[in-house]
């Protein structure tokens, strides 16, 4: 809420501290973030960047392309693939779905509780993810789960007969969804408070409809929020490993599994291909990140 | 036979009344001003003339249509928010054009009718500017500009100043009063500022708690006014209880005397004038062009203004002096 | 307005089922471990479970260090840039932003090349050094959340003015720290420290790949060698979540009050 006007120079507060203490302690100034980025640099930046290293050197440590061409192997690619279509589909249902719940709690006239109650539990559900999240929709939608007995019972609809595992792509969607459309709840519950009352009412007063409004107003106004949204539901998707492993073991082919299992030394023997493999992650979730933050400037510049 | 007619209105919210009983007619091209402390009921007032909150009982007329239940777009009701409510996402000509486009009026139109009203308001050289790239006092222009532009019957302004520093806030007012006589715009006006609703208006609506308090033309209700509550509101009255009032002037009445501060005279304490008050002096606060006294008589304290002239005119506290009302200047109030 | 209510009500309906269903199904399965009806059965295999108690226990220690550490970290520093360094403010940002760019395992991966047995500093070389290490990597995933909620909280109570009011009323520095910015950031503090506290105790990937006895890897066992001991499992997790979120929801609350009330 206050981030947007925290970079701008006109704030007293900021460009006062530079000027009056400036010389004569600024020299030990640094000693206070000092433990920080230490610590940061120890268990954050250098372990990435060893990484980011070895994907260019081979075994002896000489500078090599190979292990980046190794990832276009069709093998990884896919895994790649697989990876990229599982957090793409549930970023954009879990913001989609997200974004309906957020304005019917919000906006949709509906009692008062409703939505103290749908952000705590999206609180919850949004960390609820990884090998209990897994366990939860195995007995859902697994073989023995609920769902799929009752379906078969009550509605004669045989859930597995019609192709559907909780192991396949549908399946890991679903359950990602958990999580994904609870935080989409979260984080653009600010974004939907930042739609003003008045401007509905001044589009009404200047003779505009509810579908006006949405459509040059509210739509516009969220639009960087929603996409920016997105993104960040996709980086959280890509990176996650508990849940579809605990979900899936290693039959499912994305890419945190395929690093896991190199990691713990079941496939590949190949340390500098596995550096490679977390450099291609680190690309995606960073790129889709950078996406995110770009978005957010340009929502907020927006708002007074 | 009045352009604007309420009658008998009433809204409750709850269990709350927040406004009683509202009565009012104005005619085409006045200018009116509620005027009240916040809470008074003024804005749900003028929310209910735009058609934002549904009166719970009453009529609002304006000509012949009963708008009483229409919808805010079929009003033909131009509003004007304190918070300027301009759309973010559009830069000043979007914002402007917008009630032209839901009217779908040719572009050419638009074009030529958003330049002339953009002109109007002075914003030349601003046209591609975002809301967020204006000051306060450009963007309440704009915002004026919008609500201009689809000519509305009837132009409402909630508190469009109070969220400008003065010399904006007095600029503006001057261009928004300029600007509603050359048009001729019905005009109501809401505010809790009584400088701005006695320098703008033709008519004032003094309310309190979901109540007129009174009514009529500004300098009536500064100098003649009808209840305590208008009194304390309008100017610095020495208010008088009953007691005070018998005390101080031998006068019985019912409710309070107001006496405004510059009515009242000071003379020497060797003045020989029948009726005077004998009084002292007992501190003084400088406002620029005026300065006001405490001055106590009979162990009462009453506010006295004087003009500011030359510096050696300074009463310092303590001096005897004699003071004289003229029973003209006093006023009863309820 | 009377259509979009209904439409508000149908997407609040649908949501519910959708979240609800996996745990009333989690819940019924988890009370099947008794052929001839529903049981408690399978939560007292669980909670009896050695290994359960030892994983837990583990993991709330660690989750309790991890939010120690991560104050003592956080707290300081965001003091620190809000008061003396306000230039430095996008990069800490920046940085405490990075757990959620790179994902975990990329980061232990990094761990497990940078501090091996034979490197120059070999953190994973025992079991004390190689705790040292996870409790490290679950202050770096909690750092998004602790420096937020924290940050938040300082900004609130515009900690310069107070400290220069403090400073000009004689206080001295521990003084300043500990009666006055304190207890005005407290529940700050404590919706980031239950915030951790959720992420940290089922956390999987860090803990299974240094190889450390953690909550998150024992349930994965669990899962992959037991029928009915896994949705008990997944009920006590997802009641751990929720208690942590309910307790940050009551000292906002709380927090709230006070505020009003001053």
């Amino acid at each position: 809420m206050a981030t947007s006007s925290e970079s701008l120079p006109q704030d007293p507060a900021s460009s006062r501290g530079q000027t009056r203490k400036g010389l004569t302690l600024s020299s030990f100034n640094w000693l206070g973030v000092l433990p920080f980025f230490l610590f940061a640099l120890m268990f954050l930046i250098l372990p990435t960047l060893t990484l980011m290293v070895g994907a260019f050197q081979d075994a002896n440590g000489h500078f090599t392309l190979a292990n980046i061409g190794k990832l276009f192997d069709s093998n990884i690619l896919s895994a790649y693939q697989i990876s990229i279509e599982v957090s793409a589909a549930s970023a954009l249902g879990g913001s989609v779905i997200g974004m309906l719940l957020a304005l019917a709690a919000i906006q949709g006239g509906l009692p008062q509780w409703i939505r103290p109650t749908l952000m705590t539990f999206s609180g919850v559900a949004s960390n609820f993810a990884g090998v209990p999240l897994s366990f939860a929709f195995l007995s859902t939608l697994g073989r023995m789960g609920l769902v799929t007995v009752l379906l078969r019972t009550y509605a004669d609809i045989d859930l597995y007969g019609t192709g559907f595992t909780i192991l396949s792509f549908l399946g890991l969607t679903l359950t990602y969804l958990y999580f994904q459309i609870p935080l989409m709840v979260l984080i653009v519950t600010p974004a939907i408070d930042g739609l003003r009352a008045e401007w509905r009412e001044a589009c009404e007063s200047l003779g505009g409809s509810g579908f006006h409004y949405w459509w040059h107003i509210a739509l516009p106004i969220l639009w960087p929020s929603i996409l920016g949204s997105a993104l960040l539901l996709f980086a959280n998707a890509f990176g996650a490993v508990a849940t579809a492993y605990a979900l899936t073991g290693s039959s499912l082919n994305i890419v945190p599994i395929l690093l896991y299992a190199q990691i713990r030394g079941d496939v590949l023997h190949d340390q500098n291909l596995g550096y490679a493999l977390a450099l291609g992650m680190v690309v995606i979730t960073g790129l889709s990140n950078a996406g995110y933050i770009w978005l957010r400037s340009r929502a907020e510049r927006g708002r007074e | 036979m009045a352009f604007l007619t309420i009658a008998n209105l009433h809204k409750r919210f709850d269990d709350h009344v927040v406004v009683h009983d509202f009565n009012m007619s104005i005619e085409q091209g006045e200018f009116i001003t509620f005027l009240g402390p916040s809470g008074c009921g003024k804005t749900t007032v003028l929310r209910m003339i735009a058609g934002f909150e549904t009166p719970t009982s009453g009529a609002i007329t304006v000509g012949k249509d009963d708008i009483t239940h229409l919808s805010p777009q079929k009003r033909g009701i131009g509003m004007v928010f304190q918070s300027y409510a301009l759309f973010p996402n559009m830069n000043v000509t979007d914002n402007i054009a917008f009630g032209l486009k839901m009217r779908k009026l040719s572009s050419a139109d638009i074009s030529r009718k958003v330049a002339e009203v953009i002109k109007l308001v002075e914003l030349k050289g601003k046209e591609n500017h975002y809301p967020h790239e204006l000051s306060g006092g450009q963007r309440q222009r704009v915002a004026l500009a919008r609500a201009l532009v689809v000519e509305p019957r009837i132009l409402l302004l909630d508190e469009p100043l109070s969220a400008l520093d003065a010399r904006i806030r007095k600029n503006l007012r001057e261009q928004i009063r300029d600007i509603q006589r050359r048009l001729g715009l019905t005009t109501i006006f809401v505010t809790h500022d009584q400088e701005e609703a006695l320098t703008m208006s033709d008519r004032i609506f003094v309310m309190n708690q979901g109540r007129v308090e009174q009514e009529g033309r500004a300098e009536m209700v500064y100098t003649q006014p009808a209840t305590e509550f208008v009194a304390r509101f309008m100017g610095n009255y020495n208010l008088l209880g009953a007691a005070d009032a018998h005390k101080l002037l031998g006068l019985d009445i019912q409710g309070h005397m107001a006496i405004r501060p510059e009515s009242i005279h000071v003379l020497d304490a060797s003045a020989n004038q029948e009726g005077a008050l004998d009084a002292t002096i007992r501190q003084h606060q400088l406002l620029g062009s005026i300065i006001r006294y405490q001055v106590e008589s009979q162990g009462i304290t009453l506010q006295v203004d004087r003009l500011n002239r030359t510096a050696s005119d300074l009463m310092p506290a303590g001096t005897a002096v004699k003071l004289q009302i003229s029973r003209d200047d006093m006023r009863e109030v309820r | 307005m009377k259509t979009s209510r209904i439409g508000a009500w149908v997407a609040i309906a649908i949501g519910t089922l959708y979240f609800l269903l996996p745990l009333i199904a989690t819940f019924e399965f988890s009370l099947k471990m008794n052929r001839d009806g529903y049981s408690f059965e399978a939560y007292k295999v669980v909670l009896s479970d050695p290994g359960f108690q030892a994983t837990f226990g583990y993991s709330t220690l660690m989750a309790l260090l991890t939010i120690i550490v991560g104050i003592l970290l956080v707290v300081p520093t965001a003091y620190w840039i809000q008061l003396k360094l306000p230039r430095l403010r996008p990069v800490v940002e920046f940085i405490t932003l990075m757990p959620l760019v790179i994902p975990a395992i990329v980061i232990v991966f990094g761990y497990l090349k940078l501090y091996n047995s034979s490197s120059w500093l070999p953190l994973t070389g025992n079991d004390r050094a190689t705790d040292f290490l996870l409790m490290c990597s679950y202050v770096t995933l909690a750092l998004p959340y602790l420096y937020r909620s924290i940050d938040t909280g300082l900004r609130a109570i515009d900690v310069r003015t107070l400290t220069e009011a403090a400073e000009s009323l004689g206080a001295s520095w521990p003084n300043i720290l500990f009666k006055v910015i304190f207890p005005n950031v407290k529940s700050a503090i404590l919706s980031g420290a239950f915030l951790t506290f959720a992420v940290v105790i089922g956390e999987f990937t860090m803990a299974s790949l240094l190889g450390r006895p953690a909550f998150g890897p024992y349930l994965q066992l669990i899962g992959a060698n037991r029928a009915y001991e896994p949705s008990a499992l997944a009920i006590i997790a997802f009641l751990v979540t929720w208690a942590s979120m309910g307790l940050i929801q009551v000292f906002a609350r709380n927090a709230r009050g006070t505020r009003k009330s001053a």
